[in-house]
C-alpha cells in the first residue's frame, strides 16, 4: 500500500569522530530525514550485533538540506553507543526518524538556550532555526564541546564542574549571576538540571520548553516504556506522557520532574 | 495460496496477529504498517478504569531481547470503546480487545461493557507479570484460572481466548484448566519474568525492579509451551514469544499454534508484522505449500 513507508534507513557514514572524551560526532547521508525534521526531534539508531536490539535515541544536532547530511553528537553511555563509535566512515548504520515533538519555535522573542552536557547537541539546530537575538548557556562535566557551533547565532557562557572552562560551577549559578530573561527559556540536558531550569523560568516568569531523556524501547509510541509525569488536566496528582512521541519537549509549566 | 484461518469461529485473512501491548491499537503504526493485511489486531490491555501503569524507567534491554514493567497503563474501557473500536474499525482486520483487571469483578466488568462493543474476540489476561494486585496470580494457580475463564465467559458475548503465563511450572495443567472453564482459545506464551541490575548503582534498572522478558531470547521456551499445550488440549491456539521472522512463525504454526501475534518485533521495526507475512507467503510457495492450515501442528 502507498502509505506504508520504511521505518529503518540503512544511511552512509560520512564522518566520524570524536568530540571529546567519550563524545562523538556522527555525520550521515540522511536526505530524506533532514528533510522533515525539525529541531529537537530525535533519530533511533541500531546496532548491527543481534544481542542488541533496542534503538539508541539520539537527538538531531544540526541538518543540512542541500546537502542531504545529517549531523548527531552522541555520547557513549553503554555497549550499544560504544559499538556504534566503532563503526567507520563510509560503514552503513539504520536509522528511523525524525521521531518526537520538538521545540515550538517562537519567533521573535529573545531565546534563553540551556543545555546540560550531551543535551548540548539539539540546542544547535534550534539556534539555526529560530530568528532573534539569542542567548546560549552551557554547562558541562569537564570539556566542554559544540561551544564553537553555536557562538555562530549567539554570545555562549560556559560553565563547567571542575572549572576546567568559563565559570566553576552549575549553569544555573551562572544563569542566576547574569539575571538572564528573555521570552522563551529552551532546555536539554540531565534532570537534575532541568528542574533547576524550570524553576528558575517560573520565578521569573518565563515560559519554557524542557527536552527530557528517559530509557526508550521503541521511540515512536508503540511500546509505552519512557514515560514522564505530567500535571492531571484540571484536577489534584498526575498522569504519565510518553517521552518519545508526547515529547522529548514538553511545556515546562506541565511537565513535573520527580 | 490459502493463508486463512479460523479461530472459535472468528475467519483471519491470514495467521499474522500483533501481541497485546506492542502495537497499542495501531495508530502508532500506521504510518508503516497496512492494517487491512493483519489477520487481527490485539490490542493492549484494557481495564475497567484508566490505569497510570508503572514508574519509570520501564524498559531495559537484555541480550537478544527486552524487560519491560509499563504495568498496563491504559485509559480504560469507556476511552477504549469510544476512541479506539472506531479507528480500528476504519480497516478490513478482527478486532481482539485483551482484558486487562485485578479482580474477577474487574474482568467481567470490561467483558459486559464491551458486550455491545463492535469487536471479534476477547482475550483474558491473567498471566501480566507487572502488575501486583490480582493479574498474574489467575494465571499461575489452576483453579483460579479456570475460574476466572468460567466467570467471565458468563457474560461475554464474543469469543474467549485466554492468555497464559509461562512463569508455572506446568503450563498444560494451566490451559487443561481454563479449557474446563469454557475457554474458545489459548494464546501464549506472556513475558517471563527476568531482572536487571545496574552494578555501578546497585540498583535494578527498572523501577518495578523486575519486569517481562520479551523478545528472540523467549523463543525456545515459547515454542516448546506452544507443542506441549497445543498437543494437550482440544483448543485452537495462538503461538507467541520472540518471532522476529516469517520462518519463526512457521515454526510456531508446526508446533501447533493455529495463528502467532507478533510483540516485540513491532517495537524494534514497525514494519514488522508485514515483513513477517510476506516471508511466511515466500516460506509455503519455495515448499509448495497451497493451504497454511496444512502446516498446523504438521510436528509430532
Amino acid at each position: 500500500m502507498c502509505h506504508e513507508k520504511n521505518a529503518r534507513i540503512p544511511c552512509t557514514i560520512m564522518k566520524h569522530k570524536a568530540l571529546a572524551e567519550g563524545v562523538y560526532e556522527l555525520v550521515l547521508e540522511a536526505p530524506g530525514i533532514v528533510g522533515e525534521a525539525k529541531a529537537g526531534q530525535f533519530v533511533n539508531l541500531y546496532c548491527k550485533t543481534g544481542g542488541k536490539l533496542l534503538p539508541r535515541p539520539i537527538s538531531i544536532c544540526e541538518t543540512d538540506r542541500e546537502e542531504g547530511l545529517l549531523r548527531l553528537v552522541y555520547a557513549v553511555v553503554g555497549s550499544g553507543t560504544r559499538e556504534i563509535s566503532g563503526y567507520p566512515e563510509g560503514d552503513q548504520i539504520e536509522v528511523m526518524g525524525p521521531l518526537g515533538n520538538g521545540y515550538t519555535l517562537d519567533q521573535g522573542a529573545r531565546h534563553v538556550l540551556v543545555g546540560g552536557g550531551v543535551g548540548t547537541p539539539p540546542l544547535v539546530e534550534l539556534a539555526k532555526r529560530l530568528s532573534g537575538e539569542k542567548v546560549i548557556y552551557l554547562g558541562f562535566r569537564t570539556q566542554p564541546y559544540l561551544v564553537e557551533s553555536l557562538r555562530e547565532y549567539g554570545p555562549v557562557h560556559v560553565a563547567t564542574d571542575d572549572g576546567s572552562q568559563g565559570h566553576k560551577g552549575t549553569v544555573l549559578e551562572l544563569m542566576e549571576e547574569h539575571q538572564v530573561t528573555g521570552g522563551m527559556l529552551y532546555a536539554c540536558g540531565p534532570t537534575p538540571m532541568l528542574r533547576a531550569v524550570q524553576a528558575y523560568a517560573l520565578a521569573k516568569g518565563i515560559p519554557s520548553q524542557l527536552s527530557l531523556e528517559e530509557r526508550m524501547g521503541c521511540g515512536f509510541g508503540g511500546c509505552v516504556g519512557c514515560v514522564c509525569k505530567v500535571r492531571a488536566e484540571g484536577g489534584e496528582g498526575f498522569a504519565y506522557k510518553k517521552v518519545c512521541k508526547d515529547g522529548p519537549v514538553f511545556d515546562g509549566k506541565e511537565v513535573l520532574l520527580t | 495460496m490459502r493463508m486463512e484461518v479460523e479461530i472459535a469461529g472468528v475467519r483471519l485473512k491470514n495467521p499474522v496477529t500483533t501481541a497485546s501491548g506492542t502495537f497499542g491499537s495501531g495508530r502508532e503504526y500506521e504510518p508503516y504498517v497496512d492494517i487491512n493485511r493483519l489477520g487481527a489486531v490485539i490490542v493492549k490491555g484494557v481495564a475497567n478504569k484508566e490505569w497510570l501503569g508503572n514508574p519509570a524507567p520501564r524498559i531495559a534491554e537484555t541480550y537478544g531481547g527486552m524487560l519491560n514493567s509499563v504495568g498496563l497503563q491504559n485509559p480504560g474501557v469507556d476511552a477504549f470503546m469510544l476512541e479506539d473500536i472506531p479507528f480500528l474499525r476504519r480497516f478490513d482486520t478482527k478486532i481482539v480487545v485483551n482484558i486487562a483487571g485485578r479482580t474477577v469483578e474487574e474482568y467481567c466488568e470490561v467483558v459486559e461493557k464491551l458486550r455491545d462493543a463492535d469487536v471479534d474476540m476477547l482475550e483474558l489476561n491473567i498471566s501480566c507479570p507487572n502488575v501486583k494486585e490480582g493479574g498474574v496470580a489467575f494465571g499461575i494457580d489452576p483453579k483460579m484460572a479456570e475460574l476466572a475463564t468460567r466467570e467471565v465467559k458468563k457474560v461475554a458475548r464474543q469469543p474467549l481466548v485466554v492468555k497464559l503465563s509461562p512463569n508455572v511450572t506446568d503450563i498444560v495443567e494451566i490451559a487443561k484448566a481454563v479449557e474446563s472453564g469454557g475457554a474458545d482459545a489459548v494464546s501464549l506464551i506472556n513475558t517471563l519474568i527476568g531482572m536487571r541490575i545496574d552494578a555501578r548503582k546497585r540498583k535494578p534498572v527498572l523501577a518495578n525492579k523486575i519486569g517481562g522478558l520479551s523478545g528472540p531470547a523467549v523463543k525456545p521456551v515459547a515454542l516448546r509451551m506452544v507443542y506441549q499445550v497445543a498437543k494437550a488440549v482440544d483448543l485452537p491456539v495462538i503461538g507467541l514469544g520472540g518471532i522476529m521472522t516469517g520462518e519463526d512463525a512457521i515454526e510456531f504454526m508446526m508446533a501447533g499454534a493455529t495463528a502467532v501475534s507478533v510483540g516485540t518485533a513491532n517495537l524494534l521495526d514497525p514494519g514488522a508484522t508485514m515483513r513477517i507475512l510476506d516471508e511466511m507467503e515466500a516460506f509455503l510457495q519455495e515448499n509448495n505449500i497451497r493451504d497454511i492450515r496444512d502446516i498446523i501442528g504438521v510436528v509430532e
